[in-house]
């Protein structure tokens, strides 16, 4: 495992307490915290470097299109883009599925075609595509799960049978902490002729990544959710796609030439950056993406199946407490119920001992109908939580059940 | 492991009497001759409510709901059933007004008898994020009615 006590000291916001209590953060996979070095990032561009991207004549501007493209390469280079002009920077992973439904699917997909979603998708893998299928008449399929948590394979593979346009789904469940099998599903919905999706948000911050060797055509990713700023995120396309693909936001930035009454369009990726970039999210993404690559994602990735191995044993230890999604094939993503306390009742009584949890749906409600709960509890860790984070968990858990009447105080 | 004794705010959030209604609640179900029913629900947490009453000229004469939540939002709605039984409509806006103030903090409402057992979620108020869930039912209720 990795030494998280040591790795936690880069976190100024780890540092401080919450009511009365060292912070335990476990809302990893809602957002991360910062390292100094992403923070001294972003201050150094402003101290250093601030001016307009891709129109200034002097020597700052240059320099802050430099540091603007230089991130862009460095995303390509972590995730082995096609190349890094397939790299659309975006808010997250939000708006780059947004992108590809509004720009490729409003071009591709007409009355009568099928869209493929999957009864694990956060909702903004999810509610995009219903927009887009009903302005076209087309159907939306949603694949369903299996009981512990994975894509059901047979239900995926009756949802190809229709010969869907697109295919969209999630690596990593956001909700249960499921890998999905990405490279598999993306050759079964290639077999029939469809474009695939991934939704990266959960997946890039904590596995190696290879979009070449998953094969999709489309990866979106947030930016927040691997030590990078709020607000920064990308779109990893194949070239040849982009650059067929009509455009999306219109503005500056994404033309050529621009007439009264038409204009023709930069070339990829500009064409899908219209207005002015958020540069600092990006220079800071890539300060993110250079602290990761140092601690090194398949470390990052082992360490975090370690902790979600010790949650998932301690958690069952303690009676009433039920952990939804399969035992392996899983990220540090634990999604749980305890007894008839409602999650809203556990994350309160863990927060006044300094423990962060998430409680709800987890933007996934087909999901939590599938589950038949209307909310869970989730604990998602990082590289900076340790087994010392799982201990305090527990502890909180047990407190929750005397309070609630479970077990003696 | 942590094993001192819970948070006294804790303790006075999450009393036998919220953790009862919670376990047992009063009034829950439909009502054949409803007058008025709204649904609400908090898109947040995902807190749910059907409110219904039956409405005799100015009188509630009963009030019934069905929903999923936490111990806060479904004690509240408990209590609010039982309250509202045989108030009439300004008697229960005007509890509605009492209850909000309470939960913002209001002293002077946490004392007031009016609120019935529903002041055992005075506590609340020392939670911010946790007041929409007391107030999600009572919210439901100005809405049956101004409906």
């Amino acid at each position: 495992m990795l030494d998280a006590a040591r790795l936690r000291a880069d976190f100024p916001l780890l540092r401080q307490r919450e009511n009365g209590h060292p912070l335990v953060y476990l809302d990893n996979a809602a957002t991360t915290q910062k390292p100094q070095a992403v923070l001294d990032a972003i201050t150094e561009y402003y101290r250093t470097t601030n001016a307009n991207v891709h129109r200034g004549a002097y020597d700052l501007a240059i320099r802050a299109t430099e540091a603007y493209e230089a991130a862009r390469a460095k995303l390509a280079g972590f995730v082995n883009a096609w190349a890094p002009e397939g790299v659309v920077f975006t808010r997250g992973t939000t708006e780059a599925i947004n992108l590809v439904a509004g720009a490729y699917g409003r071009a591709h997909v007409r009355a009568g075609d099928s869209v493929v979603v999957t009864a694990m998708d956060h909702h903004s893998n999810l509610v995009p595509w219903q927009i887009l299928c009903q302005e076209k008449g087309a159907t939306l399929r949603m694949v369903e799960i299996t009981e512990d948590g994975r894509i059901d394979l047979s239900d995926y593979g009756r949802a190809l049978e229709r010969r869907p346009k697109i295919v969209a789904f999630p690596y990593v469940s956001n909700a249960l902490g499921t890998v999905n099998p990405a490279a598999q599903l993306a050759r079964l919905a290639h077999a029939v002729g469809a474009v695939v999706v991934v939704d990266g948000a959960q997946s890039t911050p904590h596995l190696r990544v290879d979009v070449q060797a998953l094969d999709c055509d489309f990866y979106a990713l947030s930016g927040h959710k691997m030590l990078g700023p709020m607000g920064s995120g990308a779109l990893v396309a194949k070239p040849e796609l982009l650059d067929a693909m009509p455009p999306y936001h219109g503005g500056g930035e994404m033309i050529s030439r621009v007439w009264d009454d038409h204009s023709t369009y930069n070339t990829i990726p500009h064409k899908f950056e219209a207005g002015t970039p958020n540069v600092e999210g990006a220079v800071g993404l890539a300060a993110a993406i250079a602290y990761l690559e140092g601690v090194g994602p398949e470390r990052i990735a082992e360490h975090e199946q370690a902790l979600a191995a010790a949650a998932i044993e301690r958690l069952a230890q303690i009676e009433g407490v039920t952990v939804y999604g399969p035992r392996d094939h899983r990220a540090g993503v634990v999604s749980f119920t305890y007894g008839d306390i409602h999650p809203h009742d556990i994350a309160t009584i863990l927060d006044q001992d300094g423990i962060c949890i998430r409680a709800g749906h987890h933007c996934a409600q087909p999901l939590m109908r599938r589950l038949n709960v209307p909310a869970t509890a989730r604990a998602s860790f990082y590289l900076y939580n340790g087994l010392d984070d799982v201990d305090v968990l527990a502890g909180g858990l047990v407190k929750a059940g005397a309070l609630f009447g479970y077990v003696p105080a | 492991m942590d094993t001192s004794p819970p948070d006294p705010q804790l303790s006075a959030l999450y009393q036998d009497l919220i953790l009862d209604h919670y376990r047992r609640p009063r009034n829950k179900g439909t009502l054949d001759d409803a007058t008025h029913a709204v649904s609400l629900n908090n898109p947040l947490c995902g807190d749910e409510i059907d409110l219904q009453l039956r409405v005799d000229g100015d009188v509630i004469k009963e009030a019934r709901f069905i929903g999923r939540g936490c111990s806060i939002s479904q004690a509240a709605a408990s209590m609010m059933t039982q309250l509202l039984k045989d108030r009439s409509i300004p008697q229960a806006l005007a509890l509605a007004d009492r209850m909000s103030a309470m939960m913002h903090g209001d002293e002077a409402a946490a004392r007031d008898k009016a609120l019935g057992e529903l002041r055992a979620l005075a506590g609340v108020s020392k939670f911010p994020v946790r007041v929409k869930c007391a107030l999600l039912p009572w919210n439901a209720l100005t809405d049956a009615i101004k409906a």
